[in-house]
């Protein structure tokens, strides 16, 4: 019995330790002070208007969703082939390839993000929106295939077969029958490689270039304390936008394992 | 018995020497037959035989490596799965889960645009076929195991296919439910008057439902004949023994002509067998086989015309309707089992009663 109770007062410290910086955000994104500190001063929305008069957030705004969406898209749609191709077909080297399409999951992304901007710099592509865009594609692809081979994998592979067999072409079986049935996975994907890119600092901060991303832009910021708390009412709100969005794509990839009739072995929540 | 519709004779599938390889691995080797119209066809064997394989190759999904598939004389070689006259029951069922059962039913009429209402005619028609009247607006992934399969029945003959491909469909079934989708798969086929090519790992489902089985070791067909004499006259001791259960007790051949063979059995004795009482036999020596059922126990009076030798029994197993004896012959070191119906007249018997076996050369085949 005492040994349960360690346990349980580990995971109490573990969780508060890991969630009690977050609770702070909104704290003091609503405290009427311009210093982060106890005692609160008040309750006050001035912060969240202050957000509108900053100047470059806006541009910042635009850069980080431009670069989110387009990654969103690209990540999912490459996601979507490597998947088919892993789930469907042997091909030669397939283990090592899938391993090395992987690769950016595990890899440090400072290292991703040095690499390529030698690279990019090294063949005299100028940096910009493109080159976030590029290596954010890079960082959330493996993100995509995971989940999307999750929702490949459970569909049964007769059923292409039977949409085949009575009559379909090769395109109009998948469009029929596959894509509806993995169009949980996609959406899901779709949301979880827009929200990783809209967070992503690093690779936004080295290949960015004069453009500056939400995150790049925060960071900035840091500098004034006057904008501290603009900061942390903004963080409020990114963190609010990131748990929504990973609820709904958590939500679409079990909707999409339980109408394919298969068991749920992973996922991120 | 249902009774059974006169089968043309013409000829609905014919492969020539069909041949398949996966890299190093032959799947088929060398297939030739011909499936007649009408006729619920039969591919038995164990698993890794090639008879999926081959049912496939019938849909398109395989292609082969040498050879020629014909459906309904025509060569199949250039015509993919999707404009071929054959339609598939899958394993799986592999019925759509996002779609209702109408859409299910209805989907190879896409291709037709059909009105709405001719639609749903022919869907209804199809569902009523198969005993699912009104079950069109149900989600598909809602259904019962034997509701999906019949979904997939009427899913595969709504086209009017000249061939339907049924790849082990009642295999995920429980044994009353297997059973009775047996008999109405029999009957559904009588009325269709389609050509079934059923894939089946279980014996006594292909005896009980098809016209001819064709029965698959390692890519090759064994032996093609019908039911009765599929169990009856195994053409080898391997047919033999995947069909049922068969004793065997070692022989020798002493004298042979064109129609008969002269042969001295362990137990039996000597005997006559006709030719087509002979089947192969690869590497066991020469032998005698016979079923549990075809001999008969007796304690008391003979049987008229039968042969007799005396026996012990050495185990006895009750199933209720039946029991099985292993009864040691005479003369013979191992025990061979029968099997006797539990009749009103006839007590089951004890271990180590001392009895005698009815026999006749006319139950007995050779395999050399």
């Amino acid at each position: 019995m005492k040994g349960v109770a360690i346990f349980r007062a580990y995971a109490l410290a573990y969780l508060l330790f890991l969630y009690a910086p977050i609770v702070l955000l909104p704290i003091f994104a609503f405290n009427n002070g311009t210093v982060i500190a106890f005692p609160l001063q008040g309750f006050t929305l001035r912060w969240f208007a202050q957000m509108w008069t900053e100047p470059g957030l806006g541009q910042a705004v635009r850069n980080s969703l431009i670069i989110a969406v387009s990654t969103a898209v690209l990540a999912t749609m490459l996601g979507v082939f490597a998947a088919r191709a892993s789930t469907r077909y042997a091909f030669p080297a397939k283990g090592p390839l899938m391993g090395l399409i992987m690769l950016p999951l595990v890899l440090p992304e400072i290292i991703v993000a040095v690499s390529l901007l030698v690279v990019l710099l090294g063949i005299g592509v100028p940096l910009s929106i493109l080159t976030i865009i590029l290596g954010h594609v890079l960082m959330t692809t493996p993100f995509a295939i995971a989940i999307l081979s999750s929702s490949f994998q459970s569909l049964d592979r007769s059923l292409e077969e039977a949409a085949y067999d009575l009559g379909e072409t090769r395109l109009s079986a998948f469009r029929l029958v596959i894509l509806p049935l993995v169009m949980p996975g996609i959406i899901s994907s779709l949301l979880i490689s827009f929200t990783l890119s809209l967070d992503e600092f690093i690779i936004a901060f080295f290949l960015g270039g004069t453009q500056v991303t939400l995150p790049v832009y925060i960071f900035a910021q840091f500098r004034f304390p006057a904008s501290v708390p603009v900061i942390m009412a903004l963080g409020t709100i990114l963190v609010a936008l990131s748990v929504l969005l990973l609820t709904i794509a958590e939500y679409f990839r079990r909707r999409g394992i339980t109408r394919s009739g298969g068991t749920d072995t992973g996922g991120f929540l | 018995m249902i009774p059974k519709a006169p089968i043309a004779d013409q000829t609905m599938i014919e492969f020539r020497d069909v041949q398949k390889w996966y890299g190093d691995y032959h799947a088929l080797r060398g297939i030739s037959a011909k499936i007649r119209a009408g006729e619920f066809f039969s591919l038995l064997g164990p698993s890794g035989c090639g008879k999926t394989t081959l049912l496939r190759t019938i849909a398109g999904f395989e292609g082969i490596s040498d050879g020629v598939v014909l459906v309904d004389g025509k060569d199949m070689a250039d015509v993919p799965a999707n404009k071929r006259p054959t339609n598939m029951m899958f394993q799986s069922y592999a019925i759509f889960p996002h779609l209702t059962v109408a859409q299910n039913v209805g989907f190879g009429l896409r291709k037709q645009r059909l009105s709405k209402d001719e639609m749903a005619r022919r869907v209804g028609e199809a569902l009523e076929m198969v005993g699912l009247e009104g079950y069109g607006a149900r989600a598909a992934h809602a259904l019962s195991g034997g509701q999906r399969q019949r979904v997939a029945l009427a899913r595969a003959l709504i086209l009017k296919p000249k061939v339907l491909l049924l790849d082990e469909p009642l295999s995920a079934l429980d044994k009353k439910m297997r059973e009775q989708m047996q008999v109405e798969l029999i009957k559904l086929q009588r009325q269709v008057g389609i050509t079934f090519i059923l894939v089946t790992h279980d014996q006594e489902e292909a005896l009980v439902m098809s016209d001819r089985i064709a029965v698959m070791f390692d890519g090759e067909i064994a032996q093609l004949s019908d039911a009765e004499t599929l169990y009856r006259r195994p053409k080898s001791r391997r047919v033999a023994e995947f069909i049922g259960t068969m004793n065997f007790l070692p022989a020798t051949v002493i004298a042979e002509s064109d129609d008969v063979v002269e042969v001295d059995a362990q137990g039996f004795g000597r005997m006559t067998l006709a030719a087509d009482q002979v089947g192969a036999d690869a590497g066991h020596g020469t032998s005698v086989g016979f079923r549990p059922e075809t001999l008969t126990i007796i304690q008391d009076a003979p049987i008229a015309g039968g042969r007799e030798v005396p026996a012990i029994i050495e185990e006895v197993v009750y199933y209720g309707d039946m029991t099985y004896y292993d009864v040691r012959i005479e003369g013979t070191e191992r025990a061979a089992r029968l099997s006797m119906r539990n009749t009103f007249n006839r007590a089951v018997l004890d271990r180590g009663a001392a009895v005698r076996i009815a026999w006749s050369p006319a139950a007995l085949i050779l395999f050399r």
